[in-house]
């Protein structure tokens, strides 16, 4: 080899001060954070306590016995939450996949259907979800189809949830779809690749790529949207824990059903960043900012 | 003869781009499209491979008239290969599975078949080590051998080149160039748009020069560079050479 000088020689004398600089400066970052993360607690803490009602909202919202009490009743009740995020995630997966392809389609002949579309999300991205909830948890089973029975409350949520999420959820497809950049469609179409083979195996693979982030963000908020099911009478967590409120006639249940749904979303709160940030790194390698 | 085109005409909204261009390709030939940019090469490549309608004319393959509407035009893309300018290979798939999509949906391959089958074309532009890599990964000169052997692949009717070197570094010009030196010698027909003035003068068959969408001169290569006959085309070399010479 021409070049004698290996990769591994010590650095030289500037490059050493520049990360003893870099060094004691993050040092020192480190102490500032790490301080003001402290007065800021303590603060907080003694402007709470300090508040005349704190002791009586501290014994009906934070009351520990009453907490491990309601738990098991609550932690019921979110079995049922899971239940209904697994099917409405499925669900508005399918549906909003369907949607937004349906959008996509250009014949003269699926016009209505594009219309329809279109009037679908501008409807359901505009309904507030609890209508949607009161509209089809009381207004289906009003419809008195004998063949349908008496529908559990859990199922009429689960599909009210459906109904709005899609809408969302298609206009992000939609988005990832219309990202690809043509030309990827113009070379699966020179290669002889029907309209919907390009689709499935060109676009929408890479339009799952990049509509991964704000799709978790959506489930994540799906995932608290499950609790409102309780306004048609399933016993949730939310709806456990009131009953639990009544119980005890003290507060603590909503607190508990609370963290129990933060504690749900924190995993996908940090795999949804995670795989943000990935995909970030992958599009800008190399960069300082 | 693979490529029979007959007053083609092309008009996007009230701009004609193509002004009846008729044109031939025999089979195992080079025909070199060169003009300068805007003068209508990339718009007939398309025309030909029915990625565009066209506004009037026909355009025959093999005496089928692929431009009648009530053609399976997915099939004539089929028998019609296109490598684009800037590679457009599949972003999200290793150049392996590149290369064996279209095997596999189009021609019906299956899996081990499809892969054996790329694994040769990528051997034949030594790219076989790289087979999982994904294109971001690799060159431009390995991208567009990749993107011509995905087309190739198929065993064309026709293979359509749309300036495939000029988004390539110049010193990975070459590489290329070579491998459609090599195609033509397999027997592939070809047409292509191209600025490769000394290429198109030792490799092709039959140059064709475009300006402002009609056909000011055509002939075989050899007399076509030597002896210009319009002056359109003089100047246009010259200023082509110059632009060479100064580099």
């Amino acid at each position: 080899m021409p070049n004698t000088k290996s990769p591994t020689l010590e650095p030289s004398q500037i490059e050493l001060d520049r990360r003893a600089f870099r060094h004691s400066r993050k040092q020192r970052s480190t102490l500032v954070a790490f301080i003001s993360t402290i007065a800021f607690a303590v603060i907080a803490y003694l402007s709470l306590t300090s508040a005349p009602g704190w002791d009586r909202v501290q014994q009906s919202f934070f009351n520990y016995e009453t907490a491990v009490e309601a738990l098991p009743h609550v932690l019921d009740g979110l079995l049922l939450n899971l239940r209904v995020l697994f099917f409405s995630a499925i669900g508005v997966l399918v549906f909003g996949l369907a949607l937004a392809l349906l959008r996509t389609l250009r014949s003269p002949i699926f016009t209505p259907i594009r219309l329809f579309v279109r009037g679908y999300v501008d409807l359901f991205r505009g309904l507030p979800l609890i209508i949607v909830l009161y509209l089809v948890g009381f207004g289906i089973p009003g419809l008195r189809l004998e063949f349908l029975g008496r529908i559990p409350a859990e199922v009429l949520g689960t599909v009210a949830l459906i109904l709005t999420y899609s809408a969302y959820v298609a206009e992000v497809f939609r988005a990832g779809i219309e990202a690809v950049h043509p030309s990827q469609r113009l070379a699966a179409r020179s290669l002889g690749l029907t309209y919907s083979q390009t689709m499935r195996l060109v676009v929408l693979p890479q339009a799952f790529r990049k509509v991964a982030p704000p799709l978790m963000n959506d489930f994540v908020s799906l995932q608290k949207d499950v609790g409102l099911i309780s306004v048609l009478g399933a016993v949730d967590a939310v709806r456990g824990a009131q009953i639990e409120v009544a119980h005890f006639a003290n507060f603590t249940p909503y607190v508990v059903a609370g963290l129990l749904f933060v504690l749900l979303a924190i995993p996908t709160v940090r795999l949804a960043d995670y795989i943000t940030n990935r995909l970030a790194k992958r599009e800008q390698a190399g960069a300082l900012l | 003869m693979i490529l029979n085109v007959k007053g083609l005409e092309k008009s996007f909204d009230d701009k004609a781009v193509l002004k009846g261009i008729d044109l031939e390709v025999y089979r195992g030939q080079i025909v070199a499209l060169i003009g300068s940019s805007g003068s209508g090469k990339s718009t007939l490549l398309r025309t030909i491979n029915l990625l565009e309608e066209i506004s009037d004319g026909q355009i025959f393959l093999n005496d089928e008239d692929i431009s009648d509407p009530r053609v399976d035009q997915d099939e004539i893309r089929r028998q019609v290969g296109l490598v684009f300018q800037a590679y457009n290979l599949f972003a999200h798939l290793s150049i392996l599975e590149n290369i064996t999509l279209a095997l596999r949906h189009v021609k019906g391959l299956n899996q081990a078949d499809a892969k054996a089958k790329a694994l040769a074309l990528l051997d034949r532009i030594g790219l076989a080590d790289k087979a999982d890599s994904y294109p971001d990964k690799l060159s431009g000169g390995q991208q567009q051998r990749t993107a011509i052997m995905r087309a190739v692949a198929l065993e064309p009717t026709l293979l359509l080149l749309d300036e495939v070197t000029s988004a390539l570094d110049p010193e990975l010009v070459g590489e290329v160039l070579e491998l459609i030196k090599d195609l033509k010698a397999g027997g592939t027909s070809i047409l292509m748009a191209t600025h490769e003035l000394s290429f198109a003068r030792d490799v092709a068959d039959w140059v064709v020069f475009l300006d402002g969408g009609v056909i000011i001169e055509e002939g075989p290569a050899k007399e076509f560079f030597s002896n210009p006959q319009q002056p359109r085309t003089i100047e246009f070399l010259q200023r082509l050479r110059r632009r060479a010479g100064d580099q």
